[in-house]
C-alpha cells in the first residue's frame, strides 16, 4: 500500500530539504495521502487515541519528575507537595494517574478489536507482535509507576509482584535480589523503578514508531477483513481519518476529563494515601484494575511457580496467536460461531478481573456454601477464576485452531466497495454484515 | 420478559454489590451529605473554620498533620481565606491563629533549642517528638497523621464522621480489653473476644482512641450548637479539605474544561459529517 509518492515540494526550501532528508515527504505520504480503507469503524480510532495517551503520559510525567523525589523518606511527601503547592500540580498528577487507566482502557479496546477483526493475521504478524511488546512494556511501566508514590499499596504491591519472580527455580532468588538492589524492597528499588519508569515510555515510543511503520507496509485491516482491491476502496488519511479520529479522541477526552476533574480518586486505592510502612501489611493487596485478570489467573493455580507461568503464558499466547489461528477468514463478522466464542472470551476476561478484585475464598453467590472441592469451597472466587482461566487458555489453544478448521464461514464480500454486487446469491447476508457498523 | 430482566438485573447487582463474608468486618459508614459532594460541590468556609477549631482544641493533642502549614488556612478555598490578602502569609487572622501555637526552632545566635510563636510559613507542629513516643503515650499505637486521612480510608469523611459518632457500649457478650474501645465502624475482627452465638459476631473492631468528642467540648464562635454530631461533621469536613485543598479549584477548572470539550466535540462531529458526506461507506 505504500505506493508511489505524490508529494511535490512547493517551496525552494522544501525542494532543498527533499533532496537531502525527505522527511516532509515521509510525513506527507504516511499521514496525508496514505490510502486508508473507507469502511473503518469507530473501533479503529483507538490507535490515534493511544498515541494521544502516550503523549499525555510522557508530557505530564516529565513535569512530575521535576518535582518528585525518589527516596523512601521523601517520595510520599513530594507527591503530596505536587498536589498542594505546585501550580496546577493536582491537574498534572491526576492526569498522569487517571491517564494510566485511560491508556489501558484504550489498549484493551484496541487489542480486542485486533482479535475480533483478525488484524494479527498475515501479512500483519509483525505489526501484531510489536503491539504485544508495547503492551508488555506498558504493564512494566505502569507497575513501576504505581510504586513511586510510596504509599502502602505501592510498597506492598511491589513486594508481592517482585516476589513472584522468586518462584523460578535456581535463579529466582538471585533475580529478586538483583531487582531489589538489596534483600528487600527499599530505597534502591524505588530509585531504579523511578529510573526505569522514566526510561520505558521512550522505549514504548520507539516501538510505537515501528508499530506504525509495520502498519504502513500492508496498510490497515478493515471490518470486512478483505484486502483493499482498488482505489475505490480507500480514502486518503487526511482529511477523512484525521477528522474521524479527532472526533473520537475528543469523545475519549470527555471521559478522561470526567475522571480527572470529578472522580480522580475513584481509580486509586485509599491505602495508597497512607505512607508505606513495611511493618503493616494492608488487609487486601489488590493491583490496579488493569492487572486484575492476570492477578486472578496467578491466584487460581495452587502452586506459585505454576501461577506465574500461567500468568505469563496467558500473555505469551498473544505473541504466537498469528500461527495458532488456522482460519483463512480474517473478520469474525463472517465467522458466526467463532464470534460467539469471542464474546464469551470477553466476558471471561471481565469475570477474571472481577475475581481478581476479591479474596480467593470469597463466595461468588453471597452467603451460599456448597462443598469443598480440593482447597476451596466450590462457590468461591478461586474456583470461578479456575474455570475462567481454563476458558482463556482453551480459547487460544483449542477453540481458535479447531474452529478455523471445522467451521463454515459466511460468504465473504468480493471487495470493500462492492460487497453486494459480487455475491448476488448471498447478497442480503453480506449486505447486512457490511452495513452493520461496530 | 421484563420481570425476568429485572430479576436478572437484581441478581447481577446482588452479585456485584455484596462483599462476601471476610474476617474483617465493619458497619457501612453513615450516609451523610456534604456541601462539597458532586461536580459542583464547594467547601463551606464556616464549617471548615469550626472544623479547624475542633482539630486544634481536641484532635491535635494526639494527631499530627504533617502536610499542613498555617498558610494553608488562608489560601484560596481555605477556611480563613480573605480576598484582601491573596498571599495568605500576610493574612492577619492566619498570623494570629499561627501565633497562638508554639513551634520548635533554634536560636540563630546561639544554636540553642527554643520555642517561638508560629508564623503562617510554619508547619502544624506534631504533638509528639517521634513515633515511638507517640505510641508510648497512646497505649502502644501511634495516632495516625490526619493530613490525608479523608483520602486514606474507604468512605472518606463519612468514615471519619461515623467513627467519631459511632462509639457505643459493647454488646453483651463482647469482652473489651483495657485501653481499647468498641466501635462498629472501625474495621476489625472481634470474634475471639465474643462469647455469644458464633453466627452473630458483632461488626466492627476495637480502636485505641477513646471517644474524643463530647457535647460542649468545643465552643463554636458562630453559635452552632456544639453537639457531638456537629463537632464530628465539622472536623470531618475540615479533614476532607485538608486532604484535598485544591478540590474546589479542580471542580471549577473541570467545568470549564468540560464545556470546552463538549463544544469542540460538537464542532468535530459537524466537520466529520461534512467531510464524509460524499463517501459511501
Amino acid at each position: 500500500m505504500s505506493g508511489h509518492s505524490t508529494y511535490e515540494p512547493k517551496t525552494g526550501f522544501e525542494r532543498w530539504l527533499d533532496m537531502r532528508l525527505p522527511i516532509i515527504r515521509l510525513a506527507y505520504d504516511s499521514a496525508i495521502t496514505f490510502p486508508t480503507p473507507k469502511n473503518l469503524n469507530y473501533w479503529w480510532t483507538f490507535g490515534g487515541i493511544l498515541a494521544l495517551c502516550l503523549g499525555i503520559q510522557i508530557v505530564t510525567g516529565i513535569v512530575l519528575a521535576m518535582h518528585y523525589v525518589p527516596h523512601v523518606d521523601y517520595a510520599f511527601n513530594s507527591v503530596e507537595r505536587i498536589m498542594r503547592d505546585v501550580n496546577y500540580g493536582w491537574l498534572i498528577r491526576y492526569m498522569h494517574a487517571s491517564g494510566a487507566s485511560m491508556f489501558f482502557l484504550a489498549v484493551y479496546v484496541h487489542i480486542f478489536r485486533g482479535l475480533y477483526y483478525g488484524s494479527y493475521k498475515a501479512p500483519r504478524e509483525v505489526l501484531w507482535i510489536l503491539g504485544c511488546i508495547i503492551y508488555l512494556l506498558m504493564m512494566a511501566t505502569a507497575f513501576m509507576g504505581y510504586v513511586l508514590p510510596w504509599g502502602q499499596m505501592s510498597f506492598h504491591g511491589a513486594v508481592v509482584i517482585t516476589n513472584l519472580l522468586g518462584a523460578f527455580p535456581l535463579v529466582g532468588n538471585a533475580i529478586t535480589t538483583w531487582l531489589w538492589g538489596g534483600f528487600a524492597v527499599d530505597d534502591p528499588t524505588l530509585n531504579r523503578f523511578f529510573s526505569l519508569h522514566y526510561l520505558l515510555p521512550f522505549v514504548i515510543a520507539g516501538v510505537v514508531a515501528l508499530h506504525i511503520w509495520a502498519l504502513h507496509v500492508p496498510g490497515n485491516n478493515n471490518p470486512t477483513g478483505v484486502n483493499v482491491k482498488s482505489k475505490a476502496d480507500t480514502v486518503p488519511f487526511h482529511p477523512y481519518y484525521t477528522v474521524k479520529d479527532s472526533f473520537a479522541i475528543a469523545l475519549f477526552l470527555i471521559l478522561f476529563a470526567f475522571f480527572v476533574f470529578w472522580f480522580p480518586n475513584a481509580l486509586l486505592a485509599p491505602d495508597n494515601s497512607v505512607r508505606a510502612n513495611p511493618l503493616v501489611t494492608p488487609q487486601h493487596i489488590v493491583p490496579e484494575w488493569y492487572f486484575l485478570p492476570f492477578y486472578a489467573m496467578l491466584r487460581s493455580v495452587p502452586n506459585k511457580l505454576g501461577g506465574v507461568i500461567t500468568m505469563f503464558g496467558a500473555i505469551a499466547l498473544l505473541f504466537v496467536l498469528p500461527w495458532i489461528d488456522t482460519s483463512k477468514v480474517r473478520s469474525m463478522r463472517y465467522r458466526p460461531t467463532m464470534r460467539l466464542y469471542f464474546f464469551i472470551f470477553i466476558a471471561v476476561c471481565l469475570v477474571l478481573g472481577w475475581c481478581g478484585a476479591h479474596e480467593p475464598a470469597d463466595a461468588v453467590i453471597p452467603n451460599v456454601t456448597t462443598f469443598t472441592l480440593g482447597d476451596y469451597d466450590l462457590n468461591s472466587m478461586v474456583w470461578l477464576s479456575r474455570v475462567a482461566t481454563l476458558y482463556y487458555l482453551a480459547y487460544f489453544l483449542i477453540i481458535t485452531p479447531v474452529m478455523g478448521l471445522t467451521e463454515t464461514p459466511l460468504p465473504i464480500p468480493e471487495s470493500i466497495s462492492e460487497p453486494v454486487l459480487s455475491h448476488p446469491a448471498s447478497g442480503p447476508v453480506a449486505a447486512a454484515a457490511a452495513t452493520k457498523k461496530g | 420478559m421484563l420481570r425476568k430482566g429485572i430479576a436478572l438485573a437484581v441478581f447481577g447487582l446482588a452479585l456485584v454489590g455484596t462483599p462476601a463474608l471476610a474476617a474483617t468486618t465493619s458497619e457501612e459508614p453513615k450516609d451523610i451529605h456534604w456541601s462539597f459532594e458532586g461536580p459542583f460541590g464547594k467547601f463551606d468556609a464556616e464549617q471548615l473554620q469550626r472544623g479547624y477549631k475542633v482539630y486544634r482544641e481536641v484532635c491535635s493533642a494526639c494527631h499530627s498533620m504533617d502536610l499542613m502549614y498555617f498558610r494553608n488556612l488562608g489560601q484560596k478555598g481555605g477556611p480563613f481565606y480573605d480576598p484582601k490578602y491573596p498571599n495568605p502569609i500576610q493574612n492577619p487572622y492566619v498570623k494570629s491563629l499561627a501565633a497562638d501555637i508554639k513551634v520548635k526552632d533554634i536560636d540563630s545566635e546561639t544554636g540553642d533549642d527554643i520555642q517561638r510563636p508560629a508564623t503562617p510559613a510554619d508547619k502544624f507542629p506534631a504533638p509528639f517528638p517521634n513515633e515511638a513516643s507517640a505510641a508510648a503515650s497512646n497505649g502502644g499505637k501511634a495516632p495516625p497523621d490526619l493530613s490525608v486521612m479523608a483520602k486514606a480510608r474507604e468512605g472518606g469523611p463519612a468514615y471519619i464522621y461515623s467513627i467519631l459518632t459511632g462509639f457505643v457500649p459493647p454488646p453483651r457478650g463482647l469482652n473489651v480489653m483495657a485501653g481499647r474501645y468498641y466501635n462498629p465502624y472501625y474495621p476489625g475482627d472481634v470474634s475471639s473476644f465474643w462469647t455469644g452465638p458464633k453466627d452473630q459476631v458483632p461488626k466492627g473492631g476495637f480502636i485505641a482512641m477513646p471517644p474524643p468528642l463530647a457535647p460542649n467540648k468545643v465552643t463554636f464562635d458562630d453559635g452552632t450548637p456544639s453537639t457531638v454530631a456537629n463537632e464530628a461533621r465539622d472536623v470531618a469536613a475540615f479533614l476532607a479539605w485538608a486532604a484535598e485543598p485544591k478540590m474546589e479549584e479542580r471542580k471549577e477548572f473541570g467545568l470549564g474544561a468540560m464545556i470546552y470539550l463538549l463544544i469542540f466535540t460538537g464542532l468535530l462531529y459537524a466537520s466529520y459529517r461534512r467531510i464524509w458526506r460524499d463517501v459511501s461507506h
